[in-house]
């Protein structure tokens, strides 16, 4: 029985790492993985969607509703930042970092001036449940669940609908995609506000667990970016592999030496990834596919 | 041609002997630097101390200044950035010639600039609680140190709770030091540690070390967490259902997480807080009413508001018994009797000749299970002794060094 214990306290651990990277990186997936904007304001998307969330919930509606208009109020952001800043810089990647990090310390600073230094969090729902000597937050079972379901949601999107079609279509080769009839800046604009809206939905869902301040994007930067660049450009063969291995790293390293190590170990995996698969791990098998 | 020229000189030396006259009137004012982090991951609990500053000046200034000085802030904002702690330091000083600077809260701050301070031989006010040490006569702390808020803290907790204690801190200066503080007064106590875990600034999830400290089973856990993105922690932990009791030295007084986190998360944490709007004396009261009427919107006064508010004061004092001189020297040899003192909000604050540092009055704060507060201990007169203890002492030699329980003069 303890050996079982031990093990359900892993797996709830991997879980967790699992379900933190996919989720804050599904967006970033979309936005830089597919579209090759190097999104630096990825974490204010996510801010959005959390402090939206937040304040529907304070206004007494079901937390899932909440969360939905707080990803709908993203992906609506997204699609104004796509039209206003980004559809110019397509051609130059690099310039996009300095247009998203401007809008990003916009963001951050004019929360901070117009909404004050925080704002009261909507606390966690559902509560607890034991396991042999440890207590664990339901909740967070939920998000691991909305990971996965996440993750299938974008795999049938992609694969299975016209807009998924269309819109992998106009980013592998925008000007036969536009020969054919396709109206690859309304299908740009719609990627990009996938992607922020998935940003939007992580902020919706980690807002009850954690602090609400104009800074809290910046938590997600860091796992969003490494689990996106070790999986490559692709969604469902690079995000989920890149967090399953991520996830495992850091829940391993982090239980048997502290949080630091964690930190450092994910870091090293990255360099070693990076250095041995310079297109990530969705590279590598499309390579080997093709 | 040269009629006009005349007059115009005539006309320009009458203005200058107007606006001569109209200077030696008006008393050039005491230029007080303000270097604090109003945006970036402290801001939270930073913005208040600008506040209690702003307060405080408005209040003297109404009453005629200092020694019949006007006192005009000059104010940065730091970022929660320590570079620019560096840049503004130098500017404050060097560019702007203040005649003192307020600035830091992180420690790691704080030694950034604190080099620059010494370099320029200025007068730099930290009004922040930190982990102690800073044996330096170009400072002034006006915040609470571990003697002050762990040694009260500590042996209340292990004799209500147990003795086994696991602590939580931020992975830098700051917490490191505390750490090694809790550990020292656990084990003079009897106490054992039975987990230490450092974590980055910038962490917010917690899953597994909430299961570390499961797996530990303390009787109460130390968290010395900084910033808004390690206040995630009790959240997580209350929604684990944790359970444990919680003592911190930074926590509450800081960063009202109590404020902040919907109940029960912080419940049976305790905190030794110099100062918190809460606390119920007339004097407390009368001064978040005159805060309040300022700052409406102000989310909580928390101690470091207080504490800054209470420097600009000491500050006062030090310079009107220097006989308005704002000289370095002149204004450190007033402390030499022991005698500074200003009657707080919190209740009195003097300074320490030897180590610069306030004494304190220190309440034990317990957030209960609907997170109000109660106050169920109160210590008068702590003093700051620790430093003069172990040997330093600014009248004598600055050594403008920090000290740290393991590393120090007396051992």
């Amino acid at each position: 029985m303890e050996f079982l214990y031990a093990i359900f306290s892993f797996l709830y651990q991997f879980g967790d790492a699992f379900a933190f990277l996919v989720l804050s990186a599904c967006g970033l997936a979309v936005i830089f993985g597919m579209m090759g904007v190097i999104n630096l304001a990825h974490g204010e998307f996510i801010l959005c969607g959390a402090y939206v969330s937040t304040s529907v919930a304070h206004m007494g509606l079901p937390l899932p509703v909440a969360i939905a208009a707080g990803s709908l109020a993203a992906g609506i952001a997204g699609m104004i930042v796509e039209l206003v800043v980004i559809r110019p810089l397509y051609k130059r990647p690099l310039d996009t970092i300095v247009a998203t990090w401007g809008i990003s310390m916009i963001v951050t600073q004019g929360t901070l001036i117009v909404l004050g230094t925080t704002m009261a969090g909507s606390g966690t729902p559902l509560g607890s449940f034991v396991v042999g000597d440890y207590s664990y937050s339901t909740y967070r079972v939920v998000l691991m669940g909305m990971a996965l379901a996440t993750l299938a949601a974008l795999w049938l999107m992609f694969t299975k609908t016209r807009f998924g079609i269309l819109a992998r279509a106009t980013i592998q080769v925008p000007h036969v995609a536009e020969a054919l009839g396709v109206n690859t800046n309304l299908v740009y604009s719609l990627t990009f506000g996938l992607g922020a809206a998935l940003a939007g939905l992580a902020g919706g869902l980690y807002a009850p667990t954690m602090t609400l301040v104009p800074t809290m994007g910046a938590a997600f930067m860091v796992e969003a970016f490494v689990t996106v660049v070790v999986g490559g450009a692709d969604i469902f063969l690079g995000t989920a592999p890149a967090a399953v291995v991520l996830g495992l790293i850091k829940a391993t390293l982090t239980s048997w030496q502290g949080q630091l190590a964690g930190q450092i170990g994910m870091l090293i995996a990255v360099i070693i990834v990076i250095r041995i698969l310079p297109r990530g791990i969705s590279g590598k098998i499309l390579k080997e596919r093709a | 041609m040269k009629k006009n020229l005349k007059s115009t000189a005539s006309v320009l030396a009458t203005l200058l002997s107007v606006a001569g006259g109209a200077m030696a009137q008006d008393a050039e004012p005491i230029k007080l630097g303000v270097l604090e982090d109003q945006s970036g991951d402290f801001a939270l609990a930073t913005i208040g101390k600008v506040h209690g500053i702003e307060l405080a000046v408005s209040e003297i200034n109404a009453a005629g200044g200092i020694a019949g000085r006007p006192i005009e802030m000059v104010t940065y904002d730091t970022q929660s950035d320590n570079t620019r702690y560096q840049e503004f330091m130098r500017r404050a000083l060097q560019r702007d010639k203040v005649d003192v600077v307020f600035a830091g809260f992180s420690s790691a701050s704080r030694e950034a600039y604190r080099p620059i301070v010494n370099q320029f031989d200025g007068l730099a006010f930290y009004n922040n609680q930190y982990e102690g040490g800073v044996c330096d006569a170009n400072m002034i702390v006006t915040g609470a140190v571990p003697e002050q808020q762990f040694s009260t803290l500590l042996p209340y907790m292990m004799e209500t709770y147990g003795p086994n204690v696991y602590t939580i801190a931020a992975d830098y200066n700051f917490g490191q030091i505390s750490a090694e503080w809790v550990r020292n007064i656990v084990a003079e106590n009897g106490g054992e540690m039975v987990g230490e875990e450092f974590i980055p600034l910038g962490v917010s999830q917690f899953s597994q070390t909430i299961q570390n400290i499961q797996a530990a089973k303390p009787d109460f856990v130390v968290t010395l967490l900084v910033g808004t993105a390690q206040s995630s922690y009790y959240e997580q932990a209350g929604a684990a259902n944790v359970d444990l009791p919680m003592a911190s030295s930074v926590n509450v007084g800081q960063g009202y997480e109590h404020k902040r986190f919907t109940a029960p998360s912080l419940k049976d944490m305790y905190a030794t807080v110099n100062y918190v709007e809460e606390i119920d004396t007339p004097e407390s009261q009368a001064f978040v009413e005159r805060f309040r009427a300022m700052f409406p919107d102000e989310p909580y006064i928390n101690q470091e508001a207080e504490n800054s508010y209470a420097a600009v004061y000491l500050y006062k004092e030090m310079v009107e018994r220097a006989d308005g001189s704002t000289e370095l020297e002149d204004v450190r040899a007033t402390l030499a009797d022991g005698t500074l003192c200003y009657d707080a909000p919190e209740g009195e604050m003097c300074i320490d000749p030897k180590s610069q540092h306030a004494s304190h009055t220190i309440y034990l704060a317990h957030v209960t299970e609907d997170h109000s507060i109660e106050f169920p201990k109160k210590w008068d007169a702590i003093q700051p002794y620790w430093l003069g203890d172990i040997g330093c002492d600014l009248t004598q030699e600055d050594p403008s060094a920090q000290y740290t329980p393991s590393s120090n003069p007396s051992n």
